[in-house]
């Protein structure tokens, strides 16, 4: 099957390959996995005390579509909110890199993924995201 | 002959479980391809050699569903009206999907040593692996009908089977 451009360049040089403690307080990690492909994708986000996600990596087995999923995800979560984040939606991953149908359940994880993370941070953090700034004024 | 669209235990007159009687299994097989095989229609109606050959076409993907235990498990719980959701549920518990991430990192390894003892030694520990799902399911599937369970005990079975086809694989590879 015929790769697009952008696929082929995650997947051959994929952006933010790795990992950040897990256990770290600024840390959230999302773990997902696609039974009918085998994929497995672990996802982490380091948010700031702004609430922004300052930095993200990822590690992933899979095709080149799973992996240039997660490689293309973590350079659009970089700057944005938690909110801003739980908005990115697979169909954007998916134009983004020009999946094919066949494809688009990598694009699915990775909007899987990074609900994970971001449910793991937020959980760790015991943090709503309304509550936050509420609990910040207050401080 | 048989009968067209029963379903498959029906049809190879087994009980609709997971625990399998693998001799009645490829016994009935055998006697029903042989009950439909084309030579025996070939000098009969257009209609009835149509017949025949979707029986026949069904009676192999009734074999291959029932023979392979993940198939079995999954076809079993469709009977029930149960989706596996294996194209859309993407939450595994993270122990598991740790696991799946140091085998494929094991195998990565192994096969860039070149060292097929390693990926036997791992092919052993998944097929290990793979009995102990099995045995969850037919405890999930016959005793308990617990749907849920064993949806999920399907769904690790997907990447157990995927992983073990790629370590064997990858022993055929590095054999040639």
């Amino acid at each position: 099957m015929a790769y697009s451009d952008k696929v082929l360049d995650h997947y051959e040089n994929p952006r933010n390959v790795g990992s950040f403690q897990a256990e770290d307080s600024d840390v959230g990690t999302g773990m997902v996995g696609a039974p009918a492909c085998g994929d497995v994708m672990k996802l982490q986000i380091k948010v700031n005390e702004a609430g922004v996600i300052e930095d993200a990596k990822f590690k992933t087995y899979g095709c080149g579509s799973a992996i240039a999923s997660s490689s293309l995800v973590t350079e659009m979560l970089k700057g944005k909110t938690l909110d801003q984040a739980m908005d990115i939606k697979n169909t954007h991953i998916a134009e983004e890199l020009a999946l094919p149908p066949v494809k688009i359940h990598c694009s699915v994880l990775a909007e899987d993924a990074i609900r994970a993370a971001i449910t793991d941070y937020r959980s760790k953090n015991l943090m709503e995201a309304e509550g936050y700034n509420a609990c910040k004024s207050a401080a | 002959m048989a009968e067209f669209n029963q379903n498959h235990f029906a049809l190879f007159g087994l009980p609709e479980q997971f625990a399998l009687d693998s001799t009645s299994l490829d016994q009935n097989y055998r006697r029903l391809q042989s009950e439909v095989h084309p030579d025996r229609f070939a000098s009969a109606s257009p209609h009835e050699r149509l017949h025949s050959l979707q029986i026949a076409t069904q009676v192999n993907d009734a074999y291959a569903t029932l023979k392979n235990p993940t198939a079995r498990a999954r076809y079993l719980l469709q009977l029930q009206g149960v989706d596996t959701q294996e194209e859309s549920n993407t939450a595994m518990p993270a122990d598991f999907l740790m696991l799946q991430m140091e085998w494929r990192e094991a195998i990565a390894e192994a096969s860039e040593a070149e060292d097929i003892p390693a990926l036997e030694h791992l092919l052993k520990t998944i097929r290990l692996e793979a009995k102990v799902l099995q045995e969850q399911l037919h405890i999930a599937l016959d005793e308990n009908k617990a749907l849920h369970e064993a949806s999920a005990a399907v769904r690790k079975l997907a990447f157990i089977d995927k992983v073990r086809a790629d370590i064997e694989q990858a022993i055929i590879k590095l054999e040639d």
